[in-house]
């Protein structure tokens, strides 16, 4: 049995509480429902921690535990929280150049995003991690993570400059 | 010239900076004669440097109480009984590599800062000593600015401490991020070379003085203390008698 005493997988679950709770607010959009989710994360993640082997990297395994509390919230809320691109961008003014503009734009764009680009823009963008990472995390092959990181920050890009939407992308090898 | 065509997927690599380097100078000259690509790659990177400029403050934020330590319904609230008294030792020694440290301070998550503190400080240590071009980000021979600097940065009157009578000078200061915010180093060096740092770093409420206490993380000693809001730890690879000689007398000089 390889399950770790209870005090000590919090104390090092404790670390990485500030990073959960960073990715949590730009992927719910919501610093309230991002606490609620940490939360969430770290409960689930503290009864199931004989699945997380020792040694191993225990911020991608948290990071997996809180995307799968995250996706099963989505997918049971009655009405999805994605909004429609057009609505969302709709009455916001034109992107300036100031930093706090740019930023609640982004908070905006990022929200119009489907929830699976949204993730693999955060993790590798915000959380910096390899796609291999940010693959195990979102358990899905790396070609899934790139395609949906291509087509998420084209989408953000767009959103944030006024752009049309999408035009076809490459082909991703 | 023939090169391999640029896929998508790397152009993504080489905005992360996930691409070997020689890959990535063939993608740089690419971008070079591609405008539409390249405009794409500056906005994507802009797009990072914007995610971290809008959410990286909430790596300095306090932690709200129900994700903290401590917390009677918080999410370890069944470990709560577990982390009174010594039995956080052993999850602490698994956090942060340390042995050999002492502990007596009653919230479990006050313990768990001051041994972090001696972990950062420790890691600091070990990443900027050894640098022979740009140890320090202000050098001694700016130190009035040094110290004005960190304390507007650091938010409190900083000291920096002479130690010329133990027989270390002080090569200057650096700016580092610290589990809740800012925090400083600074650098000193005897005659043969050898280093020592001094790391400081800030607290939001004032927390009551603590003796020295000892920790060991690999080949760096660190002896730190608690002192008010501030919090200290110097770092070096000497002896632990003469780390501790160091160490009272930047104490002393710090509480005339």
């Amino acid at each position: 049995m390889n399950r770790p005493a209870a005090d000590v997988f919090a104390a090092q679950a404790m670390q990485y509480i500030p990073r959960l709770r960073r990715y949590a607010r730009a992927l719910t959009g919501d610093a309230s429902a991002a606490d609620d989710l940490v939360q969430d994360a770290l409960e689930r993640a503290l009864v199931k921690r004989s699945l997380w082997r020792e040694g191993t990297d225990l911020r991608a395994w948290l990071f997996t535990v809180m995307h799968n509390v995250f996706v099963n919230q989505v997918r049971s809320a009655a009405v999805s929280r994605t909004v429609q691109l057009d609505d969302a961008m709709a009455d916001r003014p034109q992107p300036q150049s100031t930093d706090r503009l740019e930023i609640r734009d982004l908070d905006a764009a990022l929200q119009a995003l489907p929830e699976e680009q949204r993730a693999v823009v955060l993790l590798v963008g915000l959380e910096q991690m390899t796609y291999d990472e940010a693959a195990r995390v979102l358990e899905v092959p790396i070609g899934t993570v790139m395609s949906r990181l291509s087509r998420g920050r084209e989408r953000l890009r767009r959103l944030m400059q006024g752009l049309p939407e999408t035009v076809p992308l490459k082909v991703v090898k | 010239m023939s090169t391999q065509p640029v896929t998508e997927a790397e152009l993504q690599a080489y905005v992360d900076g996930q691409l070997p380097a020689a890959r990535a100078a063939e993608v740089a000259q690419h971008l070079a004669q591609h405008e539409e690509d390249a405009q794409r790659v500056a906005a994507y990177r802009r797009q990072n440097e914007t995610l971290r400029t809008a959410y990286d403050p909430l790596l300095a934020a306090a932690v709200p109480a129900r994700l903290r330590p401590g917390t009677p319904r918080g999410w370890w609230a069944p470990v709560q009984p577990l982390l009174r008294h010594y039995a956080i030792a052993a999850a602490l020694t698994a956090v942060s590599g340390i042995a050999g440290w002492h502990m007596h301070a009653t919230v479990a998550g006050e313990r768990i800062q001051t041994v972090y503190l001696a972990r950062v400080a420790a890691v600091a240590h070990a990443v900027y000593s050894p640098e022979v071009r740009h140890p320090v980000e202000v050098g001694a021979d700016q130190e009035e600015h040094l110290v004005r600097w960190l304390s507007k940065r650091l938010g409190a009157g900083l000291k920096i401490p002479h130690l010329a009578a133990q027989g270390y000078a002080l090569v200057g200061g650096r700016l580092l991020p610290g589990e809740r915010g800012p925090a400083a180093q600074f650098m000193y060096q005897d005659m043969k070379g050898q280093r020592l740092t001094l790391y400081v770093r800030v607290s939001k409420e004032a927390r009551e003085q603590t003796a020295f206490r000892f920790a060991q993380e690999n080949k760096v000693g660190v002896f730190y203390w608690l002192d008010g809001r501030l919090g200290y730890a110097l770092s070096g690879e000497t002896d632990r008698a003469e780390l501790l000689r160091v160490a009272d007398a930047v104490y002393r000089q710090l509480n005339p």
